[in-house]
């Protein structure tokens, strides 16, 4: 593509595609006795922009996000905001991140950014912080408490001491299967912050955690892991409706842990591989995950998205609209309690391109 | 001619055939060999490695890493089989050629460059163990 399509231009266009019912939006209608309380949000993530030189960034990654908030742009009903779950820049540097929040401003919403770690390693997230705020806090929104954590960082000697420069330490934290890697954690003074913030909270309310990493061990050769998640459900055990929605993993992955589900949001940039289809390693991948649907490498957009959750039954269900593939919908069944593909639960319902890994 | 046969004494003629006696058969090795050779192999999957998170190979700073970490979902063991993008049945090297060109924006590697050969060994050592299954989707 030689020049970058204008806003404009997309809008023209995307009345006819809107017509003709391309636009992958259809609102999860579910009953609920109070439907002043139903609430939507838009979740986009991991779009990883990623500077080249001067003025000049990866066009894939970029056109990944600009769709993203394009399509978000144009939700009706409108939601009541987008959370952007982290990894906005590549290698965590100014370009790189003023580039992403230009391209985020054209969202008509009130937006939330959770930390993600290639936002972080370069400088501690100093200069994430002058854009979007701070590392880790929490708001309620319609009786629902919302919490963000900072759930990427690692032990202090490998932050602090192990590199001799803050460009080395974000290129090494920058490679997922990076051997010298350090597991992400969420620590101990966050720990006891989400504790007197969780101790203000009445056990009803809906809780929904937003985090970059997974609350959960998956598999630690990818950091699809949070060394501390054990002590961060306990926390969140006496909550009866319990979320959390992550990014990082770049494909979809939902669990039941207890009370809590635990959703993953897919990349608009690109997806990745299930930890099982690595050959050398042991891992664990939450076994009601339904996976992606992988239909086309060759298509830029395959595999990747953005989300639209509703959280009307104070349980989230998620719409993942992907570019390229089938629509998917988790939904929480309260009948099993615990989260389920709408359409592909059930084995007999696979198809191939989610089975051809 | 037969006379001077019939003269060599057994000493000479044992003498003689060890001065044309050939060096051990051809096709006969040791396990040092085996264990230089399994070494050439594994410098070049390291090579492949190297290169698997080389911004040189592109032209836009994209590595093959970052979609494939631990080269997986290349499935080597797949190969060759009908790629539906190209029309045809393909070999790996011609995928990873596609890779280069598209998301990593660089040029085409030729199929005996070494650098090919380094990139299709590392791919295929972190797949090793796992059955053949040519043509398979």
């Amino acid at each position: 593509m030689s020049k970058p399509i204008s806003r404009r231009d997309f809008l023209k266009g995307a009345g006819a595609l809107a017509a003709a019912g391309a636009l992958p939006i259809s609102m999860v209608e579910l009953a609920f006795a109070d439907p002043a309380r139903n609430f939507t949000f838009a979740y986009i993530s991991d779009a990883h922009i990623q500077h080249i030189q001067g003025s000049k960034f990866v066009r894939n990654w970029d056109r990944g996000l600009i769709r993203a908030v394009a399509e978000t742009n144009l939700l009706d009903p409108k939601p009541d905001f987008v959370v952007f779950g982290g990894d906005l820049a590549q290698l965590g540097s100014k370009p790189e991140l003023d580039h992403g929040a230009e391209i985020m401003s054209a969202l008509r919403y009130k937006t939330y950014y959770v930390m993600g770690e290639h936002d972080y390693y370069l400088d501690l997230g100093e200069y994430w912080s002058k854009l979007f705020g701070r590392h880790y806090y929490s708001f309620d929104h319609k009786g629902v408490h919302f919490v963000v954590l900072n759930s990427i960082l690692t032990y202090d000697d490998w932050t602090f001491r192990r590199w001799p420069t803050a460009e080395q330490r974000m290129l090494e934290m920058a490679g997922l299967d990076n051997p010298n890697g350090s597991p992400f954690m969420v620590g101990d003074k966050q720990r006891e912050w989400l504790k007197q913030d969780l101790a203000k909270v009445s056990t009803g309310t809906p809780l929904v955690v937003l985090s970059h990493s997974p609350l959960q061990k998956i598999y630690k050769g990818w950091n699809f892991w949070t060394e501390d998640a054990e002590q961060i459900q306990a926390l969140l055990k006496p909550f009866k409706k319990v979320t959390v929605i992550y990014g990082h993993v770049h494909q979809i992955q939902y669990n039941q842990i207890g009370n809590i589900s635990f959703h993953a949001v897919m990349a608009t940039a690109w997806p990745w591989p299930y930890p099982s289809t690595y050959a050398q390693a042991e891992q664990y991948l939450p076994k009601l995950t339904v996976p992606m649907n992988r239909a086309d490498p060759f298509f830029e957009r395959d595999a990747t998205g953005w989300q639209f959750i509703n959280l009307a039954t104070g349980n989230a269900d998620i719409q993942y609209n992907l570019y390229n593939n089938a629509v998917r919908t988790v939904a929480f069944n309260t009948r099993t309690g615990q989260p389920e593909d709408r359409a592909y639960q059930a084995a007999d319902k696979r198809i191939p391109p989610q089975s051809h890994y | 001619m037969n006379d001077n046969i019939k003269k060599l004494t057994p000493a000479a003629l044992a003498a003689v055939l060890v001065a044309f006696a050939p060096p051990l058969p051809a096709d006969e090795f040791t396990k040092e060999d085996l264990v230089r050779w399994e070494g050439e192999y594994l410098t070049v999957v390291k090579k492949g490695r190297e290169l698997f998170t080389d911004a040189k190979l592109g032209t836009n700073g994209v590595v093959c890493a970052q979609c494939h970490p631990n080269a997986a979902n290349t499935h080597p063991e797949t190969y060759p089989k009908f790629q539906k993008q190209l029309g045809r049945v393909a070999q790996m090297a011609e995928m990873v050629n596609w890779c280069i060109r598209n998301p990593l924006e660089g040029k085409d590697l030729a199929a005996d460059d070494p650098r090919m050969t380094a990139l299709l060994a590392y791919m295929t050592h972190e797949r090793r163990g796992v059955k053949l299954e040519p043509g398979k989707h």
